[in-house]
């Protein structure tokens, strides 16, 4: 049996202070295991945009993280409305973020494509109305 | 890898007490309590002085070099950081300052505010470079630098690679003495007036591949009886001495004065070791995208803030302010030097894992489900009483074989408690 570490997170809907705190405690985690810095902050940028995600488009959701000696696999979903064209949304730029969340310096349209970069596997499923999981994996080697 | 090194930042075992107020406030966990008396684990200490700061028995203290230490240097150059200047109040200038600091002894004062002018130059020019990282990260406090290396070892790339002010301050004031007075660099001591534990450190056990032009470290609590009574004494001082600083650079002493200095660019200043911990992990999150500069001082209140300053930093603040205005009303200028590319850091700091369960990977892992289990099992009120400053903390030092879990007073009642019920039930079965 491989040793596994496995945390499960709440992520509050529309609590900005809140969001990161996930991916903080998981960056935590993994330089307690010895991770390398560039791993960490790889990690840490997926996750956050993952997080973020879900508090403003998806009212809050879950987080749950398992980590092997090998990777770490990250899985947030959210019940929220779902990615209507999922191949737009990925372009860099593209935003569906009212003004009022704008304002406050998100949606800028860069969470996806930001993911994707950071993330060694990234898969999305999403359902209009029914909501988003993204799941992101990072190799430590 | 020995990660451990000198620290200015010592115990007094005498006036420790046991109580639990250090390993609570301590940023990187670098406190215990063991057998009645606190522990610094000396790899992971930084050297902030936020225990100091908190501790009601003062049994921690930072070790500098005693005023006399001197006279082991024929010339003798003192470095007054500007916090220096919020020290006295109202009734003394700095040109008072500087004038009695230097009958203390020195032959020669040179203003740390001074360098800190040309810092900001250079700062400025580092920042329009391509191939920097933003934000820019201040790296003038040597406690906020080992906090990246311990704890955000993504952010080392942000850290401004340019020598902080005293370092600056150190290096232009041996060549201008020894050019002055045809003396050979090798005799001339410099000496940092210190407000900070962190700085007695950073000279001490420079960062990793580089090293110090200081000669020593007095703390501006050993130098201010002194100071005070020279001034009484010499009443009036109309003339400057030397050549000194404008406003910009007195202002560094103070949160804000290194941002604002930089003028046009979004700066931001962010002081106490716990607001630079929340600033460091969104920058971790690449969430300051649109932020150009961190100011970040681990004291509160900045340099004014410092463990071995005198005056409380609000009260400082004020003086500082006023002498800030002062100084406006006169004509200095602003001190620049050609060769900014001198003052670039020729190496970078490195990562240093102090948080690290184990070399192998695998044993890490096993080790973490470990404390996640024990951690599980504790009581979860992190009291601090075993010593350790969190439930999870001790649940890591039972794991890394330094603390054992009858050191939580929980666990050990209901041993003891176990105990009496077996004592109980072999006391019903002993046949009378």
């Amino acid at each position: 049996m491989s040793t596994k570490i496995i945390r499960d997170y709440i992520i509050p809907a529309d609590d900005f202070a809140v969001a990161g705190e996930a991916s903080s405690d998981v960056r935590k985690i993994l330089s307690q295991l010895g991770v390398s810095p560039n791993i960490l902050k790889r990690t840490s940028i997926a996750m956050y945009e993952a997080e973020i995600n879900a508090v403003i488009h998806g009212h809050g959701g879950k987080a749950h993280v398992e980590i092997d000696e090998n990777k770490v696999f990250i899985v947030i979903s959210d019940e929220g409305p779902g990615i209507e064209d999922l191949e737009l949304a990925m372009q860099e730029g593209y935003s569906t973020a009212p003004d009022s969340i704008r304002e406050m310096g998100f949606g800028a349209g860069m969470g996806l494509s930001n993911m994707k970069k950071h993330a060694d596997l990234l898969e999305i499923d999403t359902q209009v109305n029914k909501g988003t999981t993204v799941y992101i994996t990072v190799y430590f080697q | 890898m020995d990660l451990s090194y000198f620290h200015s930042v010592t115990l007094n075992k005498d006036k420790c007490k046991g109580c639990t107020n250090c390993i609570k406030h301590c940023p990187t966990e670098a406190i215990r309590v063991r057998g009645g008396k606190a522990v610094i684990i000396a790899e992971r200490c930084i050297d902030c002085g936020e225990c100091i700061r908190k501790c009601p028995y003062h049994a921690k203290k930072a070790v500098t070099d005693p005023v006399d230490f001197i006279h082991n240097f024929k010339y003798k150059i003192a470095l007054p950081a500007p916090s220096l200047y919020g020290q006295f109040g109202p009734n003394f200038t700095r040109s008072q300052i500087i004038k009695a600091l230097g009958e203390m002894g020195f032959d020669f004062v040179f203003e740390v505010a001074r360098a800190a002018e040309i810092v900001t130059n250079a700062t400025k020019e580092y920042l329009e470079k391509e191939d920097i990282k933003k934000p820019v990260i201040s790296s003038a406090c040597p406690a906020v630098v080992r906090l990246i290396q311990v704890r955000f070892p993504s952010l080392i790339d942000n850290l401004l690679k340019i020598e902080s002010p005293m370092e600056v301050a150190a290096a232009l004031a041996k060549q201008e003495f020894s050019k002055k007075h045809g003396v050979p660099v090798e005799e001339i001591g410099a000496f940092f007036i210190s407000p900070c534990a962190a700085k007695v450190t950073s000279v001490k056990n420079p960062y990793e591949n580089m090293s110090s032009r200081v000669d020593g470290v007095l703390s501006i609590k050993d130098v201010f009886i002194p100071i005070l009574e020279i001034m009484k004494k010499n009443k009036n001082v109309d003339q400057e001495y030397g050549s000194v600083s404008s406003a910009i650079g007195v202002a560094w002493a103070g949160t804000g004065g290194e941002s604002d200095a930089l003028g046009d660019v979004r700066a931001i200043a962010v002081h106490g070791i716990n607001n630079i911990n929340t600033i460091f992990e969104q920058a971790t999150q690449d969430k300051l995208d649109n932020i150009d500069f961190i100011e970040a001082l681990a004291c509160p209140e900045g340099c004014l803030g410092g463990p071995l300053t005198v005056e409380n930093p609000f009260i400082a603040k004020v003086n500082l302010k006023n002498e800030v205005e002062n100084i406006k009303k006169q004509a200095h200028s602003v001190h620049k030097i050609d060769n900014v590319d001198e003052l670039v850091w020729k190496s970078t700091v490195k990562y240093r894992p102090i948080m690290k369960l184990d070399d192998n990977m695998m044993k890490a892992l096993e080790k973490m489900q470990k404390i996640d289990q024990l951690t599980e099992e504790l009581p979860g009120l992190d009291c601090g009483a075993c010593g350790s400053p969190s439930c999870r903390a001790l649940a890591e030092d039972i794991v890394r074989g330094n603390a054992k879990e009858t050191d939580c007073i929980f666990k050990l009642r209901q041993k003891v408690s176990d105990i009496a019920q077996q004592l109980h039930y072999i006391e019903d079965e002993t046949p009378n």
